[in-house]
């Protein structure tokens, strides 16, 4: 049985300590991409392709743009800086002696990673809202679901770096897996053009779902399917961090 | 008198390696137990199953009147660890290193602030308080290691080698906290492979070698037990030990033979060494036994991968 107690605030708070340490490099490191694709994507190559389902390109691209932020500020957060504590520095070593268990270890680093992604999400919402391209008051929902698409992507990275032997893995799992998701989840195009097949499987994409609800928050639509859209970004979220945090467990407790 | 730690038939079997296989003892509150004995002969395991970082495959363990498999959380409330290897955090100084630390217990922060200040002055680091972990050198990195332990006012203080590669000067300023703390009345439990630490903080120690404890007891008493009192080293090729060793029934010594030397082990070695200087020997080297005798004699002179 997987006992996470509330000690993981402990670590959580140990992350957030050593991130203000370098808060402003830090948060460069978050917004750069984001706000390049914005940038060149949207004002650049947007002058050349008119509107996208009734909007500008760079309306249509700044959603996906925000979620996206959030995916990549929670999965790098959770492969390469937890594997870098877990396995090189062994910051959980010195950890799991005190009160405070592997288990709750393992929370509080994810729970840091969707943390992350808040940061880096909301500072990238901040940015579209400047550009004038935020239009409801729905909007305000945006940074509970940045902290929601974190927490999904923090708890599968855990997962990942749970199997990982080195840090060759993770470039696997960014240019099969995080990458892919980027391109075919409706962050740059709507997924009308794909074949049936392409649109079925970028359905099964949790950043599909993000990029949806994201685009009608700020929109002020209703999403097609906005139950199910939050069910698939909550329920596997929630598998995926009890199963890290087993899989960690089996591995560094022998 | 009560025990700190009780272990009996204490099992720990990793896939396919036995490495601790049923061993007992208990270290009394307020002792220095030290677990000595050559690599891989479950030192570390038997420290990792008492706080609490792998769970015992069989028997019997309490450690501070708890089992670490049912109450983990609240057993190492009470310990501090110093371990192996250094594992300080590197996204912190100095003192934030024992003020994170402080908060994994549920010190309040001011509370943390203090003791961090004072352990520091105890571990003679105030003046690098505010240094990176990188910029310590390996004998104050280790002395950091220790006052982190004691952040939480441990009642049982459980070392891992805690002077391994450190200059002599850097080990006998751990050695003098040491003996500090023990005058404190924190239990101590330490493993090591130095001979002379053992001897000089123990008191009492368990020799281990594959899985099991071989012997157990006050350093003086294994050494007079086991070895006497005084030892002869002789520098000399396998082929001539032979002529030494005849005819020494009389002196009533114990012989231990390497390729290269001659040990014997006597209560008095005066006579004897008169006999073998009479007999032309030279180089004879006459020593008050130590507890690495014991130890040696106890895990064998091969060297043990």
């Amino acid at each position: 049985m997987i006992r996470v107690s509330l000690r993981f605030w402990k670590v959580w708070r140990r992350d957030f300590d050593a991130f203000m340490k370098y808060i402003y490099v830090n948060l460069m490191g978050n917004l750069g991409d984001p706000v390049l694709y914005l940038l060149a994507m949207g004002l650049g190559l947007g002058k050349f392709l008119g509107d996208m389902q009734g909007v500008s390109y760079v309306q249509f691209l700044a959603p996906g743009v925000i979620v996206s932020a959030g995916m990549f500020a929670a999965t790098y957060e959770c492969t390469y800086a937890s594997f870098l504590k877990m396995f090189h520095l062994k910051t959980y070593d010195a950890i799991i002696v005190t009160p405070v268990n592997l288990e709750d270890a393992v929370g509080g680093d994810i729970i840091w990673g969707a943390s992350k992604a808040f940061f880096s999400g909301c500072l990238m919402f901040a940015v579209v809202a400047a550009f004038g391209l935020v239009h409801s008051w729905w909007s305000l929902l945006v940074p509970l679901l940045i902290v929601i698409v974190g927490f999904h992507f923090a708890s599968l990275a855990m997962l990942v770096t749970s199997l990982s032997r080195s840090f060759d893995f993770f470039s696997y799992f960014f240019e099969l897996i995080i990458t892919p998701l980027f391109f075919f989840s409706g962050v740059f195009f709507p997924l009308d053009s794909f074949p049936w097949w392409l649109r079925a499987l970028a359905y099964c994409s949790p950043l599909t779902h993000a990029v949806t609800l994201c685009r009608a928050l700020i929109l002020g639509h209703i999403p097609p399917h906005p139950y199910i859209s939050i069910a698939i970004l909550i329920i596997p979220a929630v598998a995926l961090f009890y199963g890290s945090i087993y899989l960690m467990r089996r591995r560094m407790i022998k | 008198m009560t025990s700190a730690v009780f272990a009996k038939n204490l099992v720990k079997q990793y896939k396919d390696t036995l490495a601790v296989a049923g061993i007992d003892f208990d270290v009394h509150a307020g002792e220095c137990f030290g677990i000595i004995g050559p690599n891989g002969a479950g030192k570390t395991t038997t420290m990792k199953m008492i706080y609490c970082a792998t769970p015992r495959t069989g028997g019997e363990l309490s450690v501070l009147g708890r089992d670490p498999n049912i109450h983990p959380e609240l057993v190492k409330n009470d310990l501090g660890v110093v371990p192996q290897d250094n594992n300080l955090d590197t996204d912190f100084d100095v003192l934030g290193n024992l003020t994170t630390y402080a908060r994994y217990f549920g010190i309040p922060h001011e509370r943390a602030i203090t003791c961090a200040r004072e352990l520091l002055d105890f571990v003679q680091l105030t003046e690098k308080q505010h240094s990176t972990i990188e910029d310590l050198s390996s004998g104050m990195r280790r002395r950091l290691l220790v006052a982190r332990g004691l952040i939480n006012d441990p009642r049982l203080f459980i070392l891992d080698e805690p002077t391994v590669g450190l200059d002599p000067q850097a080990r006998h300023l751990i050695w003098d906290k040491l003996r500090m703390l023990k005058k404190a009345n924190v239990t101590l439990l330490l493993t090591t492979h130095y001979m002379e630490e053992a001897t000089e903080l123990c008191d009492r120690v368990a020799v281990m070698d594959r899985g099991k404890i071989l012997v157990m007891g006050p350093p003086r008493e294994l050494v007079r037990r086991f070895i006497g009192e005084e030892v002869l080293e002789l520098v000399l090729p396998g082929g001539e030990q032979e002529k030494v060793t005849q005819g020494l029934a009389y002196f009533r010594a114990t012989v231990e033979r390497t390729d290269q030397k001659l040990y014997l082990y006597c209560e008095d070695c005066r006579p004897l060494l008169t006999h073998l200087t009479d007999r032309g020997y030279r180089h004879i080297l006459r020593r008050p036994a130590t507890l690495e005798d014991v130890f040696l004699k106890l895990t064998g002179r091969d060297l043990i991968d």
